[in-house]
């Protein structure tokens, strides 16, 4: 599916981070990969995308990669969220980790993910809204 | 043309307001739309792109699942359905959305009817988005091609 519609399009408004962010996006789903790599440019930052959680621990063992933000995806094949986020935590990565769950998760589901070493959870779908503020709150923590 | 450009424009808000009124989309396709600029114009129908190749993989994951008769792995169509609900909700297709939290119960219940009828609906459903959106879509390109400005359709 796809158009040629160019041009006539408001530029969006432009609220950004109070710091410029580099950020890891942690997601086995191409659509949602798109869509936060998309807000997080809209908020003023700059993104890298990782396919699954055993990218995103290479990324950082082989590249000594560093980031001020990872927006981790619970759900992945190879390497999940949880056990992505405990193996960074091991490897002293002090990046801020906000886990992306689905409303469907339980609780006790949410809080093991949580345990794991995140600085925060968040509900799909992710928006500027809901991302904005709490990235600027955990820069000012 | 100032005409044609206003009857364009009025089809195309009558049209939107449609979808949303049938059902069809929700407030997270009102987010994508504010995320598209002139920097990004194809943005949505980049991401709705994606979304139908999502459906058409998970959809045919779930039949081959499903008719392995008397053997059905019930989790991993489960799964499927998760992954669904999940691309759905995050374009704003409302009707594939609702009909996944269906699809998820009748997994967890292992009921196979109830698997196999969610199966059509949903096959069904994203296919009839899938012409609304590109009839949408062709209705964007119409105006710029006029010349005129696709309007901001307040929901």
């Amino acid at each position: 599916m796809a158009t040629k519609s160019k041009g006539n399009m408001e530029k969006t408004e432009s609220i950004e981070t109070k710091k410029k962010l580099n950020v890891l996006i942690v997601d086995d789903d191409p659509l949602n990969l798109k869509l936060h790599e998309r807000i997080i440019k809209m908020i003023g930052g700059i993104s890298q995308t990782a396919k699954n959680g055993e990218e995103a621990v290479i990324l950082h063992r082989d590249g000594g990669a560093s980031f001020d933000l990872i927006l981790m995806d619970k759900e992945m094949p190879e390497r999940d969220g949880v056990s992505t986020t405990k193996k960074l935590r091991e490897m002293k990565v002090k990046s801020m980790i906000v886990g992306v769950t689905s409303l469907a998760d339980q609780e006790e589901e949410r809080r093991a993910f949580m345990e794991a070493g995140l600085n925060h959870c968040l509900a799909k779908p992710l928006t500027k809204a809901k991302i904005l503020p709490l990235i600027n709150h955990l820069i000012d923590a | 043309m100032d005409t044609l450009i206003a009857q364009l424009q009025k089809q195309f808000r009558d049209y939107t307001i449609s979808l949303y009124h049938q059902g069809f989309l929700d407030d997270q396709f009102t987010e994508l739309k504010k995320m598209q600029d002139e920097f990004s114009p194809d943005f949505v129908a980049e991401l709705v792109t994606l979304f139908f190749e999502d459906c058409e993989k998970l959809i045919s994951n779930m039949a081959r699942a499903l008719d392995q008769t008397g053997n059905v792995d019930f989790k991993l169509v489960g799964s499927s359905v998760h992954q669904l609900k999940g691309s759905s909700s995050s374009v704003g297709a409302k009707r594939v959305k609702g009909l996944c939290v269906v699809f998820k119960e009748c997994c967890d219940s292992q009921n196979y009817e109830g698997c196999v009828r969610c199966l059509q609906q949903v096959d069904v459903e994203y296919k009839s988005l899938k012409a609304k959106l590109q009839d949408l879509f062709n209705l964007e390109q119409q105006i710029v091609q006029a010349g005129g400005r696709i309007p901001q359709v307040d929901i």
